[in-house]
This record gives C-alpha cells, sequence and structure tokens, in this order.
C-alpha cells in the first residue's frame, strides 16, 4: 500500500493520461471504423478497394511498429509538429478503426440476405438500407466483440510509453527508478486496469440490457 | 528509419569492428594509442573458497556463473547483433570478477538484463551479479546488495558536435531534452528544470537517432554513458559541461549474500589499478579520464 501512496502523483498522472488517450481513441475509432465498414460493404468496387486497403495494411502493422512511426518518422516529415501525445492517439485510433471495421462487417453479414433484399425491394437506397435496417441491428449483434475491441484499445494504450507519453504503462519504469519494488508495482498498475476493464464490461452488460428489451 | 540513424550505426559497427579487430590480431605498434593489448586477458583463479556465499555454492553447483549485464551501452555493455559477442568495459569487468571467482569464459553465462527488472532479477536467483552502469542509492539498498563504487559518475549532457547554446546544465531552459522513460536523470530534469520540455523514449539509442535529426536539442544521462556515444560518432556528437549529479556505479549482489559482495569490494579495493587498465583499453580513445571511486564497504 506504501507503495502506492508515497508514488500517488505518478499513478494519478500516468492513470489520467491512460484514461484520456483511451476516450478519445474510442471516440474516434468507432466513428473511422463504422466509416471504413461501410466502405468494405458497399456497393461500390472502388469503395469497397479502399476499405479493404485500409483494413489489411493497419491490421497487419504490429501497434508498436505504428506507433514507431509516428513518434520517430512523423517528426522528420516536415509536416506541422503535434506533441507525441497526439501522435501516440492517433496511432492508435487508425489501429483500432481497423478492427472497429472488421466487427461491423461481421455484424452487418450477420443479418439474413433476405432483409437488405426486402429493403431493396421497396425501394430503399444503399444509405437508407444501412441506417434503417442493417446499422440498428448490427450494432446490436456487435456490442460484445466491440467491446473487446475496447478492452484491448485500452490496454494498447500501455505501448504509447516507450514514445515519451507518460501514461499507466510507464509507470514501472519510473517507479524501477525511484527504487520501489517492480512486482508490487505491477500488481498495482494491473488492479487499475482490472478496475477499469470491468467498468467496460458493465457497459457492455448495460447496452446488451437496453437493446435486447427494444 | 533516417539515413543518419544508418550512418550512425554503421560507425558504431565500425568502431566496434575496429575494436574487436584490435583485440584479435594485435598488430605490433598499429593502433597502440587506442587499444592497449593487454587489458583483457584475466588469470583464472583455481581453488576459490567463499565461505557463506549462497549464490557462490549455486554457481559451483550448476557449474558455470550468470552475469546481467547490457547490451546496447556503447563502450560500456554492447552486443554485436551478427556476432553475440559482447564487448565494453562493464564486460571486460565482468569477466575479470568471473575469472577471480574461478569461472573462465567458457563457463560464463550473460544474460541481458533490462534496467527495471535488475532488483528483481537479483532476487530471484535469475542473475548471479548485475554489472552494467547500476547507480548505488540508498533506496535500491533496500532490496539489493551493492559491491563497489567501481566508477563514480553524474549526468551530463549529449549534444550535436555543432552546437554552441548548449554548455551545460543552466543552459537547458527552453530546449528539448531526452532520455529513457522514466529513468533517474529525465526525472531529475522534470523536478529541477520545469521550463525544459523532456522527451522520452525506451531506449538510449532513439534518444541519440532523435538528437542527429534534430527533434531534440539534448540528450541526458550518466556522463559515461554519453561518452561512448561520442566514441562512436565523434564528428556529429559531443558532450558538455560538468556533471550535474554525483552518483556511483555499485555491482548488484543479492541482498542476502554479505560474503559475495565483500569478496567483489576486496578485489576493487586490492586491485584498482585493474580498473584503469579496463577503462583504456575499452574507453581511452574518449579523451576522458576514468573516474575511479572509493568502495564503500558497508
Amino acid at each position: 500500500m506504501q507503495v502506492l501512496t508515497d508514488n500517488l502523483d505518478l499513478f494519478v498522472l500516468g492513470f489520467t493520461n491512460t484514461g484520456i488517450m483511451f476516450v478519445i481513441s474510442a471516440v474516434f475509432a468507432l466513428l473511422l471504423g463504422s466509416v471504413i465498414g461501410i466502405l468494405r460493404i458497399s456497393p461500390s468496387a472502388p469503395m469497397r478497394a479502399v476499405g479493404t486497403v485500409y483494413v489489411n495494411t493497419l491490421r497487419n502493422t504490429p501497434l508498436a511498429l505504428l506507433m514507431m512511426f509516428f513518434a520517430l518518422g512523423y517528426p522528420k516529415l516536415g509536416l506541422p509538429a503535434l506533441d507525441y501525445f497526439t501522435l501516440a492517439t492517433v496511432a492508435l485510433v487508425l489501429y483500432t478503426a481497423s478492427y472497429v471495421a472488421e466487427v461491423f462487417r461481421s455484424g452487418v453479414n450477420s443479418i439474413d440476405k433476405g432483409q437488405t433484399e426486402a429493403a431493396r425491394a421497396i425501394g430503399l437506397s444503399f444509405g437508407q438500407v444501412m441506417w434503417v435496417v442493417l446499422l440498428p441491428q448490427a450494432f446490436r449483434n456487435v456490442v460484445p466483440p466491440l467491446m473487446s475491441v475496447f478492452i484491448a484499445a485500452l490496454k494498447n494504450t500501455t505501448v504509447a510509453s516507450g514514445f515519451s507519453v507518460m501514461q499507466a504503462g510507464a509507470i514501472s519504469a519510473n517507479m524501477s527508478e525511484r527504487g520501489e519494488n517492480l512486482l508490487v508495482t505491477l500488481l498495482w498498475v494491473a488492479l487499475f486496469f482490472f478496475i477499469l476493464v470491468m467498468g467496460l464490461a458493465a457497459l457492455q452488460r448495460k447496452f446488451e440490457r437496453k437493446w435486447a428489451q427494444s | 528509419m533516417s539515413q543518419k540513424k544508418i550512418s550512425l550505426s554503421v560507425v558504431g559497427l565500425a568502431a566496434l569492428g575496429l575494436v574487436l579487430s584490435a583485440c584479435s590480431t594485435a598488430v605490433p605498434g598499429a593502433e597502440s594509442d587506442t587499444k592497449p593489448a593487454d587489458a583483457v586477458e584475466f588469470p583464472v583463479s583455481s581453488s576459490v573458497e567463499l565461505e557463506g556465499s549462497p549464490t557462490f555454492e549455486a554457481m559451483q553447483e550448476r557449474g558455470k556463473i550468470i552475469l546481467g549485464v547490457k547490451e546496447d551501452q556503447p563502450g560500456f555493455g554492447m552486443r554485436d547483433a551478427a556476432t553475440g559477442e559482447r564487448s565494453g568495459f562493464d564486460i571486460d569487468l565482468a569477466r575479470w570478477i568471473a575469472a577471480e571467482l574461478g569461472f573462465g569464459e567458457d563457463r560464463i553465462e550473460y544474460v541481458t538484463i533490462p534496467s527495471q527488472s535488475r532488483e528483481q532479477s537479483l532476487t530471484n536467483g535469475d542473475a548471479d551479479l548485475i554489472i552494467g552502469m547500476y547507480t548505488i542509492s540508498e533506496k535500491r539498498k533496500e532490496l539489493v546488495g551493492f559491491a563497489g563504487p567501481y566508477m563514480t559518475n553524474g549526468q551530463s549532457l549529449l549534444v550535436r558536435a555543432d552546437n554552441t547554446d548548449i554548455k551545460g546544465e543552466d543552459d537547458m531552459a527552453g530546449h528539448k531534452v531526452c532520455s529513457i522513460t522514466g529513468s533517474t536523470p529525465i526525472q531529475y530534469v522534470k523536478q529541477n528544470h520545469p521550463d525544459v520540455e523532456t522527451v522520452e523514449f525506451d531506449n538510449m539509442a532513439q534518444c541519440v537517432d532523435a538528437l542527429t535529426s534534430s527533434q531534440v536539442d539534448a540528450v541526458t544521462t550518466d556522463e559515461a554513458l554519453l561518452i561512448g556515444y561520442t566514441t562512436l560518432a565523434p564528428d556529429q556528437l559531443k558532450v558538455v559541461g560538468k556533471p550535474f549529479t554525483h552518483e556511483g556505479f555499485g555491482i548488484g549482489v543479492s541482498k542476502t549474500d554479505d560474503a559475495l559482495r565483500k569478496f567483489v569490494n576486496g578485489l576493487l579495493t586490492e586491485d584498482s589499478d585493474v580498473l584503469q587498465k579496463i577503462y583504456d583499453g575499452n574507453l581511452g580513445s574518449s579523451g576522458v579520464a576514468f573516474q575511479a571511486a572509493e568502495v564503500d564497504n558497508y
């Protein structure tokens, strides 16, 4: 307990940054991922190609590599300077979005083809088919896998500690230099992650119940 | 990545190659100012007795000694990725201690231990000794034992060779300074120089790369380590200012093994000139003198 109370500054700073990074990443990954997901199932071949290339590129690149590019490569491109926190968050958004897109695609695919055909038959456009018929059902189907993607994203924030972002993953490095016991530190970090993930799991159950009744 | 990083590593490999070839071929007269040939051989002691050292007993039982070292610190502990060959001041120091304990070259097993896991590795017995720029601190003494210090050191600054703005600690304000994530040097800068923008990467090479490509203005850590980097690229990098903290490097042993700690302290005290020889062999060309330390046999 003393390990925690003596170094509360580090834990608070670390987990605050982890929280901020996670919330921003989750929101933008959800938006971007939905768009990419829709691209992947759109009737237009070029749009499908864009979606496919995006997912295959981003999902097949290790996150550490992606962050390394943004943290070490981006500043050398002569583009407007961004701080490391922003760069790492952008990397996490792009990476997570590829998983979100696939989850959406699977959600839409799980809906019986007859529904799309029926919607088309009564004259709805592609956009209308998506918004009115498919997406509401797809969203309900994808709540559990989507939450898994977000839980993974929460834990993935720790990768950014290697690239000048002070968050939960960097706590142990700081603590070791302060001469604290590494094992105890890691147990505390793990406990806080556990609590955060439990929160997300509770959110998942709430959505599942809400949409199951409607 | 960047061309500069590549060129820096090429320079590094070339320098390492030079050092290695100088060791093995020992052409008389050649390279005499950079590499004395007598710095690398340590006679292996036989029938070493060490009463009451559980670590030593474990070594003898398994027939070899496990030494925790670094592999990414030029001049101190480097591992050639291609050959697996290890070299540097700390490696020679490790070989010396191993030889004095009765373990020759063929009975040494090196393990690379990241800074964060040093205390845990000693506690678990994953390494018998840790030799690799291990800074002695009171807090750490609660967790592990320290032989030494064998070298005093302090935090200093590495800048690009053409930089004239930064001459020491007080010129850092308004500049970007890089060091390893969460390390003592970066925590020192954050605490004492809130007007400095800090950048943290997982390893020193990334910081040095950021420095050569002008992403940061200075790299800070123990002066000794910085000197190692200047030997790799003397026309690109330089160390400036006086060290602004004072610390000693020690050899980490298990907290419960006072016998081994005292044995190593005895070596460092009685044969202190060996350290100078090892230093000259590895870092003599850097132009920075060896700063011996008085052993604290607590």
